[in-house]
């Protein structure tokens, strides 16, 4: 196991290495510059900022620059928000992207597990036809039409919660964004679950198990279950990446502080360093957690561990 | 430091403030503002945005800043003068201009700020702003050293400014939020990191108390500032909300007192449901057509006047711009800097009026129905919004004078780069924003030895004249009326068509007093109150 973890890692690097490669030139393909305005700037100041920023130079050097910084931390100061680093912007963000995002995984992971299970012992029942009723909706309806229907629900008219901001990180500020977020995920997990249930429920080992006279709830929960899982978890490894290095449509909503937004501000304002940081981050996490669920599957899964 | 201990130091700092403040009787005024996007700098030098000058005039005090009517007053200078030929300013920096820490703001940290601004490792965005100063430009480019810039302390409350030439709107420049100070001593000490909350030293109303990008920025009031006393609100929030819809929710759901900038569709619902709580207002940018002077028919004053009367403003405005854009007749915002813009005669007039005596001058100049076929040509750069508003005054003047209009259209760059290396057309759209809160920065786009931004090669002695005369006039009022007459000039010789100004739309709630709308769209905390 060790080994293999071992392994998985150090293939990282390249994988890294080839992403940030990639982005860095496609990016420069895109037209424009970060400095293009509208009304265009005198041409001495441009050169001024050129040359601060170093745009001035061959693009390969640009690059080479780019990653020796980028090897040993520095992902570079960020055009757009001059003050700051782009990795102090991801430092300050991130901690708000990982809680929010973090909370809405679990509430949509533990409700949609809870409620596919639910609908798949009650299979097309009344109860299962709700659920599944329910996940279509959760899936098909965006969270851009769920976020302003929420606050317009929530804190304008019934004035119960506060319609966006961190605030002071308490619970009312995190219920209507992490409900956003959460409710397309639980409706995909409720969905894998019901499936993945109905279909371990029918397998030869279960119908041993019954066969034994275990106790209905040991069948479902102790076996039925684990095997349930293996799909779940899969899909477990995107949707975290994608849940904890924030939701663009959610934290713009919501106006919360997380690094979703600097992927999209980051792209429009053609600032690069920004751009790059953002790309880091997401391989990083992309890969972290496809190994977790790797991991994951070897514990739930005999099968894989012999491999 | 992770957000669990952060949380912890926020409720111990919370209990001991409550501990601490329990003997102050009156509750603490804050003011939530919405600013409409996250500030980019908090470095006067970098900044070019109105949201970020939002927040730095609120931290920092220039020589000269704006009042709550938007024109320009004493600042951190509490006087001034200026020689007979209005090259030397030497300001009278107030004895109680106090930076946050304490200390006093000293004729040495302007000149410290000035040079910082034009030395071209700075690479300061708006640099040009200060160029009216002798050398500035040349000290920008590498060309001379940043101590030959005009700028000189002759004591520590007394700074001496030399100019190029005279520049009678110098005084609006510096309040411009580039000429805005900074403390050398903090600046020496700290670097880049001056910028940031617990370091700043700020000379404003209100000083730098925390920062959160894209959830809040926090400024509470500087007791050192000179007018403390009369500050009301003692804490500002700033909310950089780009999201339109997100800001108008918060305010209705009562979290914002103020908000910068909302989509302008929405305007007919909020004013149904808020009132007078919705402020739209025209801005210091105009929308216009320019006729090309040098060509038949347009070099006939006649049928300029003709063109122009026959443009619907209304509707352009209601019915393409939902409102976004205000109906207007003169070159000049009305009012920007306290100046009275001059308008076209036929502003009085109804649109239908207007089209009588449009179709009467276009007869007498033998053109149209009846007369001269008139072929024109409509110039814009690519945009749906232009493209809707070429449409719609083609339309106009074919109903009216039965013209055929044709449209051309090219990127933005490309369509100006036509128009200022003089290209030849018949009409084409333009618009200009000021850079500062002086009539002057609109009317000398039409002097005849403008060669890029007059367009139409608009050639009127007599204008020329008067903007000549309004350079060397040293009283202001006389000044704006010099600017005025030649607008009348201007708008009489119609060679350019003012079609709308862009409209400021604000929230504000009725919490808030104080409040004046401005073209300047200059909106200081510190003149505003909020109901306790």
């Amino acid at each position: 196991m060790t080994s293999f973890v071992l392994r998985r890692l150090m293939s990282a690097v390249p994988t890294i290495f080839i992403v940030v490669t990639i982005s860095f030139f496609l990016m420069r393909f895109a037209p424009g510059g970060p400095f293009n305005l509208e009304r265009p700037l005198p041409p001495q100041t441009m050169a001024n900022i050129m040359a601060t920023y170093k745009l001035d130079q061959p693009l390969l050097n640009q690059y080479l620059s780019y990653i020796g910084n980028a090897a040993t931390g520095d992902l570079g100061p960020s055009f757009i928000y001059k003050d700051n680093t782009v990795s102090e912007l991801m430092g300050k963000a991130l901690p708000y992207s990982i809680q929010l995002g973090g909370i809405a995984i679990l509430v949509a992971l533990i409700g949609g597990v809870l409620l596919g299970t639910v609908a798949a012992l009650r299979q097309n029942s009344t109860i299962d036809f709700a659920v599944m009723s329910f996940a279509t909706i959760g899936v098909t309806i965006p969270n851009f039409v769920v976020g302003p229907v929420l606050t317009l629900l929530f804190a304008v008219i019934l004035n119960w919660l506060p319609a966006g901001s961190w605030g002071d990180g308490s619970l009312r500020y995190l219920i209507l964004p992490v409900t956003a977020l959460a409710l397309p995920q639980l409706a995909v997990f409720a969905r894998l679950t019901r499936g993945a249930m109905i279909e371990a429920l029918h397998t030869d080992h279960i119908r041993t198990a019954r066969a034994y006279g275990l106790p209905s709830r040991v069948v479902v929960v102790t076996h039925a279950m684990r095997g349930a899982m293996l799909p779940i978890v899969s899909y477990l490894a995107p949707c975290a990446a994608a849940l904890l290095t924030g939701s663009a449509v959610v934290e713009t909503i919501f106006t919360i502080p997380g690094v979703g937004r600097y992927f999209v501000l980051g792209a429009l304002n053609r600032d690069y360093p920004l751009v790059m940081g953002t790309v880091i981050l997401v391989a990083v996490f992309v890969i972290v957690f496809n190994l977790l669920v790797d991991i994951a599957y070897g514990l739930l899964d005999p099968r894989v561990r012999n491999d | 430091m992770s957000i669990q201990t952060r949380r912890l130091l926020g409720t111990s700092l919370l209990l001991t403030s409550l501990m601490f403040g329990a003997s102050q009787a009156l509750a603490e005024v804050v003011l939530h503002r919405g600013n409409s996007g996250e500030p980019q700098t908090l470095d006067q030098a970098n900044t070019s945005i109105d949201i970020e000058a939002f927040i730095l005039k609120d931290l920092y005090e220039g020589l000269t800043i704006y009042d709550a009517k938007g024109e320009i007053v004493p600042g951190a200078a509490e006087s001034w003068t200026v020689s007979d030929d209005g090259t030397v300013y030497t300001f009278k920096i107030r004895e109680n201009a106090n930076w946050s820490d304490g200390s006093p703001v000293t004729a040495e940290d302007f000149v410290f700020s000035i040079q910082r601004v034009q030395n071209p490792e700075t690479a300061a965005k708006y640099a040009n702003i200060l160029y009216p100063i002798k050398n500035a430009e040349k000290a920008n480019t590498g060309e001379a050293k940043l101590e030959e810039i005009g700028v000189k302390a002759i004591d520590a409350k007394t700074l001496e400014v030399t100019l190029e030439r005279a520049t009678p709107f110098f005084l609006e420049l510096l309040a411009h939020q580039t000429a805005l100070p900074v403390s050398k001593a903090s600046l020496e000490k700290n670097g880049k990191d001056f910028v940031k909350p617990g370091v700043m030293v700020s000379n404003g109303a209100y000083k730098l108390e925390s920062h959160v990008p894209n959830d809040n920025l926090v400024v509470v009031k500087n007791e050192h500032h000179w007018d403390a006393a009369n500050t009301q609100i003692d804490k500002v929030v700033f909310y950089p909300i780009d999201d339109q819809a997100a800001s108008v929710r918060r305010f209705e759901a009562k979290e914002m007192d103020l908000v910068y900038n909302f989509s302008a569709d929405q305007i007919d619902r909020l004013k149904e449901s808020y009132g007078e709580q919705v402020h739209v207002s025209p801005s210091a940018s105009t929308y216009y057509y320019v006729f090309d002077t040098r060509q038949e028919p347009y070099s006939d004053v006649r049928v300029r006047q003709a063109l122009s009367m026959a443009v619907d403003r209304d509707f352009l405005a209601e019915e393409i711009y939902s409102g976004a854009q205000l109906p207007t007749y003169s070159l000049v915002p009305d009012g920007l800097g306290g100046y009275e813009a001059a308008k076209a005669d036929f502003a009085e007039m109804s649109q239908l009026d207007r089209e009588d005596k449009a179709i009467e001058l276009m007869k007498e100049a033998g053109y149209g129905d009846g007369g001269k076929p008139l072929n024109i040509e409509i110039r814009y750069n690519t945009n749906p919004n232009h493209e809707r508003v070429a449409t719609a005054v083609a339309d106009m003047w074919k109903n009216t004078f039965g013209a055929s209009v044709t449209m051309t259209n090219l990127d933005v760059a490309s369509h100006y780069a036509y128009l200022q290396e003089g290209g030849a057309f018949n009409v084409a759209r333009a618009g200009w924003t000021s850079d500062y809160a002086d009539a002057e920065n609109f009317l000398a786009l039409n002097v005849s030895t403008n060669t890029s931004f007059n367009y139409g090669k608009y050639n009127n002695p007599e204008f020329d004249a008067l903007m000549a005369k309004s350079y060397t006039e040293a009283d202001a009022e006389a000044r704006k009326k010099i600017m005025h007459d030649a607008e009348v000039i201007l708008m009489r010789d119609q060679p350019i068509a003012p079609l709308m100004s862009t409209a400021n739309l604000w929230l504000v709630s009725d919490r808030v007093s104080g409040w004046q709308d401005n073209a300047a769209n200059e909106h200081l905390s510190r003149y505003l109150r909020v109901a306790e």
